[in-house]
């Protein structure tokens, strides 16, 4: 079946398979940047935004958000041009293995859409969803703090 | 120092926080096949049948594998140094299912969908056999034995008892621990448990292989030691080693979990029959019941103790559950005391006891910490103990019993991994520093048996000290190759393996500053078995001390290499010569590295500035760590949290002072996940019934206490710019270092991993 999707503010017809979630439509499509760490909505890593919120994208099926928009990690920077929540987990070495990071990237840039100046406490819960192994979280709240404050000296 | 002990932005951090980097599964071939595995429902069985007719006849099924159609190489999954200290006990696929999850047969089809479909109509008729959950059972006569095929063995002398369960033993004595004990002013014995444990890496096991131009087989695999990856599938493949290429491409974590290979061969089996390249991508489920663990330990410590404080025997007895195949059976089993007793180095009587066993559960491996977690466990309380038993401050108790600069152990020599250990002297030891930095930051000397208590909740503080190794002296192995080119840039193509570590920006970051040049001008290649030179990889906290030699060394013939053309263009003696800003300097000249390059590339004696190094230690200088814990107990009900945990550590010099923190508030957390929250749940026939990160529950930042890590700088003169090692010692800390806390405030002792309320609780009642 096809559904249209807006993928990072583009317009695209996909084919899919019914039961197909979002998460398998993107990589299949090569938004390799949504990963997957475990499939059950557990753990972040396949984090992306749908419409304004951050959804576990293993856990949409893609059949039912036809003609809805997603903005993926691809869409939210780039190496030449990186938003500053990810210039920020880098400065702060918040980044290991990475494979967390684009997920926490999806999580932290949907809480500051919404609230410009995050206590601790709300940062911390905006991040309850994603799981990290290698970092421990300390450098992670750390680059997001630093971000928080970029933004409201802006 | 110019770029060394500077915290320079990792280098690969930018493209991964995008989403450009590529982990194995972001690779894709265009006629890419896919696979999945049929795994054992029974925890011991025998398959009697198996029929794949039915799952043939579905469209898209390209290939099965199973025990009827594979050679039956017996191997070790373990990726280790050659030969391997683990018995070869496994093969690809057999006719003996031992645990649940054990592997059935794999099926390559054109769709996942299409894989998962074959798996379900395969037929297989079992004879289950009795199994073996209770590893303090194993060694029982009449109980099932798991491995009694005759050709199964170590590669290398090992005592190796299969037929009683026995997968490895170890048994080393420092005097007489027996007659210690009576000489004693106290005595102490007391046994602890430790549990199963996931590395939980995010990334789940996987690999995807193809056939290059020229028929190799190429694998990118998740894995910490790609060169062992190529040697072991080489061998169960029966295919020449140049035959195959392996590329670690990104990895997401590993902690061990990823030092093992048991994924690659099937793959590379597949495209070797089809000519298809071939996914397989572990689901999260199938990662907790059938990749690797950490192995399960019950842990004796029998010591004695004299009134002026001195301890003057300590044995460790350890029994330890390998699960169903003795993956590191003995390594991790030795670790728990040649990572532990030397921390106590002047008892004069010491043992260390230990035996691995086999039982019907999942299969235990390389684990962060490796052994000494489980060891220190036990040891760290106990320690606790005894510094209360004669009303010693346990800090005190600790900086007269441990060892200093200057000194050795007896341990370093007995005990080492599969055979002797080396004679080693201590010449870099922070500890006494870390015990006071530490001390201060939880507020020690105020809190300390002080019992604040504020309702039913009382608080409590808590300490363990701790050291590892760097990694094996006299067996791991590190090169580099370093070559300029003409803008003077460096390639570093090494073959340590960077596993999320930042051991890609470490290395260059040695490189440049022995050459004097910034981070940005070293391109760094990592593990490319075609391509990069050899490495054991990445464990045993041994990359940065052992490969990050191998760069030093290596960039230091580069500097000659730069220093005789330089010295050819100037007509100027190579003595008189200083590099400097990326340049060769001298008293009234200069060159620009550029232009050196570009002479000895383009114009006069044309040669490739290039060098090559390897390293191997004499010596695994330990690291060294206090860890202190503050904790909050309900009285009414068990329940407890952490209100703040303190991590002194000397490593040495911190190449990269953030990334060292980041190692040890990674194993800080993942050791108070494990310590407080994880735990493997089966049911009565084996069957782990918590597979996923809802039911096996690992922290989030919201989880987080008040964590604070502390750097505390010695120069190690064996490493490079002084480094030691600071991966795996912090993960050892949190079990001890809270449970002592839990006492402190409550008077209680748990003996057992997890930490939990429930345990709480019940001992208070019956208090
Ligand atoms: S992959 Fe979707 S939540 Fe883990
Ligand atoms: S950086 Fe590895 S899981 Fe977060």
């Amino acid at each position: 079946m096809k559904v249209k999707l807006n993928i990072n503010n583009h317009d695209k017809l996909l084919e899919i398979h019914p039961g197909e979630t979002l998460l398998e439509t993107l990589r299949n499509n090569n938004f390799k940047g949504v990963k997957c760490g475990c499939g059950t909505g557990d753990c972040g890593a396949c984090l992306v935004i749908l419409n304004e919120d951050a959804v576990n994208s293993c856990q949409v099926l893609t059949a039912s958000i036809d003609g809805e928009s997603v903005t993926t990690i691809e869409g939210i920077g780039s190496m030449d041009k990186p938003h500053l929540i990810q210039e920020e987990l880098v400065k702060a070495g918040a980044v290991q293995c990475g494979y967390c990071t684009p997920g926490i990237v999806i999580s932290a840039y949907t809480l500051l859409k919404k609230n410009q100046n995050p206590t601790d406490d709300e940062i911390k819960a905006a991040l309850d969803g994603n799981l990290c192994r290698c970092t421990g979280y300390v450098k992670i709240l750390d680059g997001i703090k630093n971000a928080v404050k970029r933004m409201s000296a802006k | 120092m110019k770029t060394v002990g500077k915290s320079v932005k990792k280098i690969d951090s930018l493209s991964l926080s995008t989403g450009r980097m590529k982990f194995y599964d972001d690779y894709s071939f265009p006629d890419e096949a896919y696979i999945k595995m049929l795994f054992s429902p029974h925890a011991h069985a025998k398959i009697l049948s198996i029929d794949t007719s039915q799952a043939e006849k579905i469209d898209g099924v390209i290939d099965i594998l199973h025990f009827k159609n594979v050679p039956r190489i017996l191997h070790t999954t373990a990726g280790q140094g050659f030969p391997e200290p683990s018995p070869y006990d496994a093969v690809m696929f057999d006719n003996i299912m031992r645990f649940v999850g054990d592997r059935v047969a794999a099926v390559l089809a054109e769709t996942p969908a299409i894989a998962i479909e074959a798996i379900s109509r395969i037929k297989v008729e079992y004879e289950i056999l009795e199994a073996v959950f209770d590893y303090e059972k194993s060694m029982d006569k009449g109980t099932t034995v798991l491995h009694s095929e005759k050709d199964k063995k170590y590669p290398i002398p090992i005592p190796y008892y299969p037929e009683k369960n026995i997968a490895a033993e170890v048994n080393i004595d420092i005097g007489n621990l027996e007659q210690g004990i009576v000489e004693s002013d106290y005595r102490f014995e007391e046994t602890f448990y430790t549990h199963y444990g996931a590395h939980a890496m995010l990334e789940p096991h996987g690999v995807v292989t193809y056939l290059d131009e020229n028929n190799r087989l190429v694998i990118i695999t998740a894995t910490q030691v790609p060169f062992h990856v190529r040697r072991i599938c080489a061998m169960v493949l029966q295919i020449p080693i140049k035959k195959i290429r392996v590329i670690k491409p990104r990895i997401g974590g590993g902690f061990g979990g990823k030092q093992e290979v048991f994924l690659e061969y099937v793959a590379g089996l597949f495209t070797l029959r089809t000519g298809r390249p071939a996914k397989i991508v572990y689901t999260r489920a199938e990662v907790f019941q059938s990749s690797r663990t950490r192995h399960p330990m019950r842990v004796t410590i029998r010591s004695g103790l004299n009134k002026n404080g001195q301890i003057h025997a300590l044995g460790i007895e350890a029994l330890m559950n390998t699960g169903a195949y003795g993956s590191h059976a003995l390594t991790v089993l030795s670790n728990g005391g040649s990572k532990v007793l030397p921390l106590t180095n002047k008892v004069p009587h010491q043992r260390f006891a230990g035996t691995t066993v086999y039982t019907n559960l999942p299969v235990g491996g390389a684990y962060r910490g490796y052994g000494a977690t489980q060891s220190y466990f036990a040891v760290g309380q106990v320690m606790d103990m005894m510094a209360r038993k004669i009303d010693l401050d346990v800090l005190d108790f600790y900086k007269q019993n441990t060892i200093k600069v200057g000194e050795s152990s007896p341990i370093f020599e007995k005990l080492g991994e599969g055979k002797e250990g080396v004679k080693m002297i201590v010449d870099s030891c922070g500890l006494e520093e870390c015990i006071d930095l530490g001390a201060k930051e939880i507020g020690w000397n105020s809190k300390r048996n002080k019992r604040i208590i504020n309702g039913t909740r009382a608080r409590g503080v808590g300490m363990v000290c701790l050291m590892q190794g760097s990694g094996i002296p006299r067996i791991d192995m590190g090169a580099a190759y370093m070559k300029m080119n003409e803008d003077g840039s460096f390639n570093l193509d090494i073959g340590a393996t960077d596993i999320g570590t930042g051991s890609d920006t470490i290395l260059g970051q040695i490189a440049a500053e022995t050459l004097g040049v910034d981070i940005e001008d070293i391109i760094v290649l990592s593990s490319d078995t075609d391509q990069t030179p050899f490495d054991v990889g990445a464990y045993a906290s041994s990359t940065t001390f052992i490969s990050g030699e191998a760069v030093r060394k290596c960039a230091l013939k580069i500097k000659e290499e730069i220093f005789k053309v330089a010295s050819e263009m100037a007509n100027i003696p190579i003595e008189k010569l200083e590099l400097k800003n990326k340049q060769v300097i001298w008293t009234g000249g200069k060159l620009d590295f550029k232009d050196i390059c570009i002479y000895a590339l383009y114009t006069n004696n044309q040669l490739q500035i290039q060098a090559t190094a390897s390293n191997i230690a004499d010596v695994s200088p330990p690291p060294f760590s206090a860890h202190f814990a503050e904790v909050e107990v309900d009285t009414a009900t068990g329940e407890f949290s952490i209100v703040k945990y303190v991590a002194a550590v000397d490593c040495g010099t911190a190449i990269n002072p953030k990334l060292a923190e980041g190692q040890v508030e990674g194993a800080v957390v993942n050791g108070l996940c494990w310590a407080l929250t994880e735990e493997y749940k089966f049911n009565e026939n084996g069957k782990m019934v918590n597979a996923d990160f809802g039911r096996y529950k690992i922290f989030t930042a919201a989880d987080l206490p008040d964590l604070k890590t502390i750097l505390v700088p010695t120069y190690e003169p064996s490493g490079p710019y002084g480094a030691k090692s600071v991966s795996e010692i912090a993960i050892n800390g949190p079990g001890p270092a809270i449970a002592n806390a839990i006492y402190d405030a409550v008077g209680i002792r748990i003996h057992s991993l997890p930490l939990t309320a429930e345990k709480i609780y019940e001992k208070l009642k019956q208090k």
